[in-house]
């Protein structure tokens, strides 16, 4: 495992950098009249968390949809390793290592926190409907394996204690941590997380930001973190993007982008808007 | 106290993941398999076996397959019956008219209902809910239509195929009640094991994601194209091979008039009164349903005699509809997972005593 080396833009990870996984190159998304994207180009480093900030309606999530496959850019070009995946269907993209959640929690409520994240390991496992009915050898072999990789998942995330409790009923922070797991079980290449904080309190905030670092540590899954506070942005990502009315006004470190006149004015229209 | 799971510790996931978790309710499993197995034949009488238990299990194996599809993979159908009766004439063409062995053309009539039900399921690509509803209800009498006006399949305008002497390998002449019980039976055993592992597995799973949050189920990988078409397929392989197995056992004909649209109705009615998603359910659903008109016609009979006044069969017929809507809606309602649903809180209650914390 890669070890940890603090720097001073509060990195955690060592060996951030390389060819990058994932880039965006001159994303263009319109609803009708509404331009959500006009030209947004980011590239994802190996093992670096990138968050995007940006007032309501910036294009944040949009810019996460375009990359899962819910929209395609046009023109742009959405590249993962090296391969075009534009004009991907989501169930491919997620194929290729794509995991995400969603602003708004989008759990499988009639099923457990177990079952949910088992969901994650679909692509990673076989069992066609004939070898699961039977559950034969290989069937059960495979669910048995796959089952213990979801357990540790449940002790990192600490959410043992609710594991066979049907995920709709659980409280909100707890369900934006199951859906954080159900994505981690994915093993994906490429993470996204659309506010993952939204919506809690400040201990729920700690705890979710530990985990996001923690991840990070463990895994270095190359993540995207669409963040609305400012602080816990500052504190957990090596990268920040500002998006503005569709476009990127600022990129840097968080320290940098703080001080950016443009990002203070658009946080601040949004102030004296709201 | 016996039902508890305080003081069971499961020490492997395997354990944890078999068929029945709770050593009572393997017992208990254990007990109804001998019991129907067993003490049915004994005890009960030929009209009991051959006139409800026969049908009973039939009709359940039918609502299982529904349920896959609707109560697993979200999927509403209007016409499941019509897919038994797809089952009901390939397995008489396949055993009456190709002589094929009985077994086999109960699983020939699975598939080629499998594939009807997939060719129908297209639609549910394309469109959801409401619109998917009545796209099946076309299914409906479009596989009426075509069975009584295709010569090839039902010979006519009546479109009966009698049931010959039910035989397996030419040493087993399946005659009696009993006879008929056991094999049917057998198949549904062996399909309802098979249900329960594919809804407990990677299938299940994946059906079940595209119920709650398609757009999320999706974004894990799922293709929505090939699961719900799979749905289709395997709840249509149960509603075929349960309606060549009653036409077998219990109509001792293919009969399209029995595979109608208030059969498809009632089978919707089995699933929602005994629980969505639940493979109890569907049995509890199917007894009920099954049951029903013999409690209406005991109770209105006692009335009858009280009041001094005949209970006449059209009487009966209608206010059998009545209850049956009125329990729909009840337990649309009122508890939308159904009879097994009263059962698991009771269980609940139960197996945590006497320290439910
Ligand atoms: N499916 C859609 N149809 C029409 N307009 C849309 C759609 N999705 C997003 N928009 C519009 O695109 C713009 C960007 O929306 P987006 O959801 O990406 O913003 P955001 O930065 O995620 O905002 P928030 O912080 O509120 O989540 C908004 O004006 C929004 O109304
Ligand atoms: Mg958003």
């Amino acid at each position: 495992m890669v070890q940890s080396s603090a720097t001073e833009t509060g990195a955690h990870a060592g060996g951030v950098g390389g060819r990058p996984k994932l880039q965006v190159q001159g994303v263009h998304i319109n609803f009708g009249g509404v331009k959500a994207l006009q030209g947004v180009s980011l590239d994802l480093l190996d093992r670096e968390i990138l968050a995007i900030i940006g007032p309501n309606g910036a294009g944040k999530t949009t810019l996460i949809n375009s990359v899962s496959g819910v929209y395609h850019p046009s023109p742009g070009r959405i590249v993962l390793d090296g391969e075009n995946i534009t004009y991907h269907s989501p169930a491919r993209i997620a194929a290729l290592g794509v995991a995400r959640t969603f602003q708004n929690v989008a759990l499988f409520k009639g099923m457990t926190v177990l079952e949910n994240l088992l969901v994650g390991r679909h692509l990673h496992m076989r069992s066609g409907a004939l070898a699961s009915g039977l559950y034969w050898q290989l069937a059960q072999r495979e669910e048995i394996r796959h089952r213990a990789v979801v357990e540790r998942l449940i002790d990192f995330l600490e959410i043992t204690h609710i594991r066979n409790a049907l995920a709709g009923t659980l409280p909100y922070g707890l369900q934006k941590r199951v859906e954080l797991g159900r994505a981690l079980a994915m093993e994906p290449r490429v993470l996204l997380l659309d506010e993952p904080m939204a919506g809690m309190n400040m201990e729920e905030k700690e705890d979710m930001a530990r985990f996001i670092l923690d991840v990070n540590d463990e895994w270095g899954f190359p993540t995207i973190l669409i963040e609305h506070d400012m602080g816990v942005v500052m504190d957990i990502s090596n990268r920040v993007v500002v998006l503005d009315h569709g476009e990127k006004i600022a990129e840097g470190s968080p320290g940098h982008v703080r001080g950016d006149p443009l990002v203070i004015s658009a946080y601040l229209g949004e102030e004296a808007a709201a | 106290m016996i039902y508890r799971e305080c003081g069971i510790y499961r020490t492997s996931y395997a354990k944890d993941m078999a068929l029945f978790p709770i050593p009572l309710d393997r017992w208990a499993t254990y007990a109804i398999a001998a019991a129907a197995f067993l003490a049915v034949p004994l005890l009960a009488s030929d009209y009991w076996i051959g006139g409800l238990i026969v049908p009973f299990l039939c009709f359940a194996l039918a609502a299982l397959g529904l349920n896959f599809l609707t109560g697993y993979a979200g999927q509403l159908s209007l016409g499941h019956a019509a897919f038994m009766g797809v089952g009901a004439y390939a397995a008489l063409i396949l055993y009456a008219r190709y002589s094929a062995p009985l077994l086999l053309s109960l699983l020939g009539a699975g598939l080629v209902a499998a594939g009807v039900g997939v060719l129908f399921g297209t639609p549910s690509l394309r469109i959801k809910g409401f619109y998917l509803a009545v796209s099946t209800l076309a299914a409906q009498f479009i596989i009426e239509w075509v069975i009584t006006h295709v010569k090839w399949i039902g010979g006519g305008v009546y479109a009966t195929i009698d049931t010959p002497p039910l035989r397996i390998m030419n040493w087993w002449l399946i005659d009696t009640p009993v006879e008929k019980y056991y094999l049917t039976l057998a198949v549904v055993v062996a399909l309802t094991v098979f249900g329960r592992n594919l809804v407990r597995s990677r299938v299940g799973r994946a059906w079940m994601a595209i119920r709650d949050r398609d757009v999320a189920a999706e974004i894990m990988g799922i293709s929505l194209f090939r699961y719900k078409l799979l749905a289709f397929a395997v709840s249509s392989f149960y509603a075929g091979v349960a309606g060549g197995l009653i036409s077998f056992t219990y109509y001792a004909a293919a009969n399209v008039e029995e595979f109608n649209l208030f059969l498809s109705f009632r089978l919707l009615g089995m699933i929602i009164i005994g629980g969505m998603g639940s493979i109890l359910g569907s049995y509890l659903g199917a007894g009920f349903i099954v049951l029903l008109p013999i409690f209406i016609s005991q109770f209105l009979g006692g009335v009858g005699k009280v009041v001094g006044r005949l209970v006449t069969t059209d009487l009966l017929a209608n206010v059998e509809l009545m209850v049956f809507g009125g329990l729909i809606i009840f337990f649309l309602i009122v508890e939308p997972l159904g009879l097994a649903r009263l059962w698991r809180t009771l269980k609940d209650y139960l197996r945590l005593w006497p320290f439910p914390y």
